[in-house]
């Protein structure tokens, strides 16, 4: 780790993924900016990250369902300290699709935040890494994203629709030398999945995603399934043929 | 948060479906202490108790884990503050770095393994390799913040609220929940380890050994062959280390590389494995009587840690662990008479840890060490014969004056524990009206009845 990024901002600061991520950061001596909405959680974990070895951390409160706020909010992540190295944007909810079904205030909330928001910020973020021709934009999508599926398209069409933005913000930026990482883990133990049952192979740790994050930057991937098994999982969901696909309930 | 999950001891023994609190900050554990729930609440920290010290059928536990921030260093005094549920090997990964002349600050205290939590710790006042130098750990907590039911969150140190700083070290979780603590990290010239073997024939000679080794070496214990009988009885390995001077050494991995996957269908430790691994152990130094290098202390100090899920190893019926601590003037004899009847009980041991506890006094009402030898033993499950060999034990240390180790205990008496720590009377005062577990219930602290 000691060769990872120096001067990172973490987005959603608080979810488990970004956490873990940080905590990596900081061993190696790095800055951080975190940028999230829950005060005591920022601080706790701005104490937690100085521990460890951070060089410096500075806490910037933002909602990231108020789009209108989103441009300046990377401007604050930009200037913490004079330009960034990488930027992980990490926030996110995940609602039961039959509430998304039945509320369509929800369902429009849920694309926002899981599509719309993260798009404009990583847009705002690329202009400043695109004139610094350097550093690494990384979005938590989820494999949710590849196929569109009955138990959880809503959020699964924000993902997907994340996923093909950050597929053209990688080819506008690839001539700056800028990394674009779309990061697809499967089902992690966090905050998020709570309220779903749990165990079993197919479940990793934010430790084991954030350890998968930490090479994939160092490797300059454009995405990463995580743990790996999800690339060869959801190769076998995109191919299944629907009448197939519509035979099963996933 | 809540749940039901099922929670198993670390001998499996014991797995038990709880319902269970997973706070994700101390102030959302505070208020669940506040909110005392029906039935008695247990904080559960890394599950590495033996026995059923960490359990508590028919209540709740909270699952600490998910405290797991650092809160301060200052890297001028050692102090350290964190959350509950941080353990000994994340502090270790963190914060024992070798600075360029191989000094690093150090954990003052480690026990056998480093897979614990600071609340665990705290609660069972744990002991490692130099408890004849630093006593337990609990010696090195400065404050602890704890949630009560009845009082809210308090901080209790030497000199506030002190009875119940006093209750809480080795207070097995029950005097509340253990939110943060800060502890003393210690400095050390070098964080590798000048180590050396030693091969002994005979009790005798581990006593001499000791004796002799007592004021030169910070870490010592022995490994002891319970298979020998008649005249080889009490042949083992001495080993004892001391920091080197200017020698660095990393911290241990974070988890183990290897892990036994599953449980095997009958344990692995055995007539046959037993009396092949101890043939071994005995004969790892070769023809020579002792043996010295200059390691890193993670695989000195945690030779278990090297293998994750060791304990699946027993099989689906589990193991005892047993652990008792006789005082000097009776530990040579009770010493032999203890392996005198495991010899013949047929019941061997791997793990033996053999160890002289000093005369630093443990501050906390139920903490085990004290004064005297330390002996420590893993015995498959086979039913009633196993139950007998540990009763024998049990009275063996009893009549020497001696006590046994609830964290690592299933199986002692409610007399052997009130005879062992009579400090139990006074402690019953600090108990949290909230908090109850397997072993409270056990051994008498509380009532037969769910609280």
């Amino acid at each position: 780790m000691s060769a990872g990024p120096s001067r990172v901002a973490l987005f959603g600061a608080t979810s488990d993924i970004a956490v873990a991520y940080g905590r990596r950061c900081a061993e190696a001596g790095a800055r951080l900016v975190l940028v999230g909405r829950d005060p005591a959680g920022l601080v706790a974990s701005a104490d937690d990250l100085r521990v460890r070895g951070a060089a410096a951390v500075e806490i910037l409160h933002a909602d990231f369902a108020d789009l209108a706020g989103l441009p300046a909010v990377a401007e604050a992540a930009w200037a913490a300290f004079g330009g960034l190295d990488l930027a992980l944007v990490a926030y996110g909810a995940l609602p039961d699709q039959a509430t998304l079904e039945a509320d369509p205030a929800a369902l429009a909330e849920t694309l926002e935040l899981n599509f719309v928001s993260p798009a404009v910020l990583a847009d705002r973020l690329a202009a400043r890494f695109e004139a610094a021709r350097a550093g690494t934009i990384a979005v938590i999508t989820s494999v949710a994203g590849d196929r569109g599926r009955r138990s959880n398209y809503g959020y699964g069409a924000a993902k997907g629709g994340c996923q093909r933005f950050l597929e053209g913000l990688r080819h506008r930026l690839a001539a700056a030398g800028v990394t674009v990482l779309d990061i697809r883990p499967g089902f992690v133990a966090t905050k998020m999945t709570a309220h779903l049952p749990r165990g079993g192979p197919l479940w990793a740790t934010p430790d084991r995603v954030a350890a998968d994050i930490a090479r994939a930057v160092a490797r300059r991937k454009a995405v990463l399934y995580t743990p790996w098994f999800w690339g060869f999982i959801m190769m076998i969901v995109r191919a299944l043929p629907r009448p197939l696909f519509h035979r099963t309930r996933f | 948060m809540t749940g039901s999950a099922v929670f198993a001891s670390w001998g499996n023994r014991l797995r038990i479906a709880h319902p269970v609190l997973r706070p994700a900050t101390r102030d959302g554990a505070a208020a669940m202490v506040a909110g005392g729930p029906p039935g008695g609440l247990l904080a559960h920290g890394n599950g590495r108790s033996y026995g059923d010290v960490a359990l508590n059928p028919g209540g709740a536990l909270i699952a600490m884990r998910r405290l797991d921030r650092f809160i301060a260093f200052d890297p001028e005094t050692g102090l350290l503050t964190c959350e509950a549920g941080v353990t000994l090997a994340e502090i270790l990964a963190v914060l024992a770095r070798p600075a360029a002349d191989g000094s690093g600050w150090l954990l003052p205290v480690m026990p056998g393994t480093r897979f614990v939590t600071v609340g665990g710790a705290i609660a069972n006042d744990v002991h490692g390799k130099n408890a004849h130098r630093e006593g337990s750990f609990g010696r090195h907590v400065e404050a602890i913040e704890l949630a009560r039911s009845d009082a809210g969150r308090l901080v209790c140190t030497r000199t506030e609220n002190a009875g119940l700083f006093a209750a809480t070290l080795g207070g097995l979780g029950l005097t509340g929940l253990i939110l943060s603590a800060t502890l003393r990290l210690r400095r050390v010239a070098g964080l590798a380890l000048e180590t050396e073997d030693i091969r002994f024939d005979t009790l005798a000679d581990f006593f001499r050994l000791d004796a002799e080794s007592a004021d030169g070496w910070e870490y010592t214990a022995a490994w002891v062959d319970c298979l020998a009988r008649g005249p080889r009885l009490g042949r083992g390995l001495y080993s004892r280390a001391r920091h080197a001077a200017g020698v660095a050494a990393p911290p241990p991995a974070r988890a183990p590389r290897f892990s036994v996957p599953v449980t095997p269908p009958v344990s692995a430790v055995n007539g046959a494995s037993l009396s092949a691994f101890n043939a071994l152990y005995l004969r790892r130094l070769g023809s020579r009587r002792s043996r010295r290098a200059v390691r890193p202390y993670g695989p000195v100090l945690f030779p278990l840690d090297a293998l994750g899920r060791w304990n699946r190893l027993y099989g689906p019926k589990g193991f005892f662990q047993f652990q008792a601590v006789v005082p000097p003037q009776a530990a040579e004899a009770a010493t032999a008479e203890l392996f005198a009847a495991i010899a013949a009980s047929g019941q061997g041991s791997m793990l033996v840890v053999l160890k002289r506890f000093g005369a630093i006094a443990s501050e906390g009402l139920l903490s085990f060490p004290m004064p005297g030898t330390s002996l420590a033993l893993d015995f498959p499950d086979r039913g009633a014969s196993t139950r007998a060999l540990l009763a024998r034990l049990e009275a063996i240390v009893m009549a020497a004056g001696g006590r046994l180790y609830p964290a690592k205990d299933e199986t002692m008496a409610r007399a052997s524990f009130e005879a062992g720590y009579p400090a139990h009377a006074a402690f019953r005062a600090h108990i949290d009206p909230a908090f109850s577990s397997a072993f409270a219930r056990r051994v008498g602290l509380l009532g037969d009845t769910v609280r």
